[in-house]
């Protein structure tokens, strides 16, 4: 299993409602099934994703996190998960809201801008980041809104989220205490779990 | 019909009839002493009945699905692109059933069927039959196969909406329901349409308040012009647009009404073949079931509390450019079952052809409808 999705696990209670945003291809959701017995749904636009769930037996409905989520009532679900979308949305804050709305706990991992490479592509290139792990360039990248675990806490802390747990991995989801000792500087991404 | 019949082709196939003698009690009021069914089946029943699966048609369709009739036939069943060997519903796995609903008029009692008790046609006095009937109807025919719950009901349109009644009424007797281009109730603007489409053929003189037959006679400009209505609904304005434009049949316009534009006379060749071959009193009918329909009726119009009757999984499918059922009604019926905690799948399919896309082979529906069956086909062997 990937390590954040082990990361992920453990924040997840047996019979639990799960939503996930953006899903994939359904193997998080799957692993929770088989491992929680979870009531998993996952939302997801791209269509070989969506029939790659369907093939895994996983629940996927076809929708744009863009056009937003009003058909979630409140608190229907215990956990909703959002992993590396989070930066290829509109309106993050809204989705994060949203989230938060539909859940009764939030879980989000984002790829982290102020990881040191992408500020010494920036400072030392002059270029936007480009990586393994973000390959995309500035023009048709679908990551339109980076940020950095400073900027995401400042988020939670000006609407009032409430931490509970927060964690860090590189791009093979390897955590070592060096990055938690420095996460802003030192890991590529961060995990949050969140709660109004 | 190709030269030779396609290796994913279920082949000739002969169509079948059951009689039943048990009255069936209708919704609206009345029974039903006697009847008959005709169906097709294709693929094997296994030893233990777990690989069944039925086909419910939609409004103009019937028990025809797939295969052929004949090496002299031009065209396959009106599922063929989704039901053979190897396809979505594939019939090395599965043992479909495909029966021509009650009130239907290609071999099923109907309208145009004689009435045993007085040796006419039933014309308008055969009962209205619902989504339910069908239901119960379909339910005895599985009976008599020995099928005691269906690896899956499936159907679009009005299809889909007999494959959620199963879900909903029978939720022992289904494991799967597959509810393609759909919608949990009609709104009023379907009503309209099918309002029009029934005025267009009870007011055709040659109607003889529905007993044309007896009269030796058929409301064909009604039917046709019936027919011509809802085929502009089950195509989309790009559809059409691509289709025809505003290509002219002639040189130019010539100022009159004949028709002109090759949409004009394609919908009424449309019409006119339809007006032979389908049965006025049926059409009322079919269209009359499909306003009733309301899965929520029941459940004082709570789609919530219809889906939470539900036991078996679901795939829902839409089609981007239907109108007729878009794909907002098929996401109505996803919130409510996602809220009943069901199983779900829900894809909504990028397709120019408008509520006939249903039908249609369009690559990433066959892929999606195929991986969800071959989950169903996993559970039917282990079973």
């Amino acid at each position: 299993m990937r390590p954040d999705q082990t990361i992920i696990q453990q924040w997840i209670n047996q019979n639990d409602r799960v939503l996930d945003l953006g899903c994939g291809d359904g193997s998080l959701l799957l692993q929770l099934k088989q491992q929680k017995d979870v009531y998993g749904l996952g939302i997801e636009i791209d269509q070989p994703e969506i029939t790659e769930c369907i093939r895994k037996g996983v629940n996927v409905v076809e929708q744009n996190l863009d056009h937003g989520l009003s058909n979630f009532k409140d608190n229907s679900f215990d956990t909703v998960i959002m992993s590396l979308a989070l930066q290829a949305v509109r309106q993050p804050d809204q989705v994060l809201s949203e989230m938060l709305r539909i859940g009764k706990q939030v879980v989000v991992t984002f790829p982290n801008f102020g990881y040191w490479r992408c500020r010494l592509a920036l400072a030392g290139k002059g270029t936007m980041p480009v990586s393994d792990f973000l390959p995309y360039t500035w023009y048709n990248t679908p990551n339109i809104h980076f940020c950095t675990i400073r900027d995401f806490e400042q988020l939670c802390k000006d609407k009032n989220y409430q931490i509970l747990d927060h964690t860090v991995v590189d791009h093979d989801n390897q955590s070592s205490w060096w990055m938690r000792l420095y996460p802003n500087l030192l890991s590529e991404i961060a995990i949050y779990r969140l709660t109004r | 019909m190709p030269e030779t019949i396609p290796d994913n082709s279920v082949g000739i196939v002969v169509p079948q009839t059951l009689s039943f003698d048990q009255p069936l009690q209708l919704s609206c009021g009345r029974t039903l002493a006697k009847y008959e069914l005709v169906y097709e089946t294709y693929g094997t029943l296994n030893s233990d009945a777990s690989n069944a699966i039925l086909i419910c048609h939609a409004l103009s369709g019937n028990h025809h699905a797939a295969g052929y009739h004949s090496i002299d036939d031009k065209k396959p069943g009106w599922w063929d692109n989704y039901i053979g060997p190897g396809k979505p519903i594939d019939t090395n796995e599965f043992f479909v059933v495909s029966p021509n609903n009650l009130g239907g008029c290609h071999g099923s009692t109907g309208p145009a069927s004689i009435n045993p008790e007085t040796g006419e046609y039933y014309g308008p006095d055969f009962p209205l039959v619902t989504t339910k009937d069908w239901m119960h109807s379909q339910a005895r025919l599985a009976d008599k196969l020995g099928i005691q719950q269906w690896a899956a009901v499936i159907g679009g349109s009005l299809g889909g909406m007999q494959a959620m009644q199963w879900a909903v009424d029978l939720p022992e007797r289904i494991r799967h329901a597959v509810v393609i281009a759909a919608a949990p109730r009609l709104s009023a603007q379907n009503i309209a349409f099918n309002e029009v489409a029934r005025q267009a053929i009870m007011s055709d003189s040659e109607f003889h308040a529905g007993h044309y037959l007896a009269k030796n006679t058929l409301p064909r400009t009604g039917v046709s012009l019936a027919r011509m209505v809802g085929h502009i609904t089950y195509l989309s304005d790009d559809a059409m647009g691509s289709k025809f434009g505003r290509e002219l049949r002639t040189d130019s316009i010539k100022y009159d009404y004949d028709a002109q534009f090759q949409v004009e006379s394609y919908l009424r060749y449309q019409g006119e073949v339809f007006s032979e071959s389908f049965d006025a009193n049926t059409y009322l009918l079919m269209t009359r079931a499909l306003d009733y329909f309301d899965i929520t009726e029941d459940y004082s119009g709570d789609l919530g509390a219809a889906m939470k009757q539900t036991q078996c999984k679901f795939l829902l499918v839409s089609f981007t450019t239907d109108w007729r059922f878009a794909p907002e009604r098929s996401v109505e019926i996803v919130n409510a079952l996602v809220e009943a905690g069901r199983d779900v799948g829900y894809a909504e399919i990028e397709a120019s052809q408008g509520h006939d896309a249903f039908l249609l082979p369009i690559h990433r529906y066959q892929d999606l409808f195929s991986a969800y069956m071959i989950n169903v086909a996993k559970e039917v062997s282990t079973t």
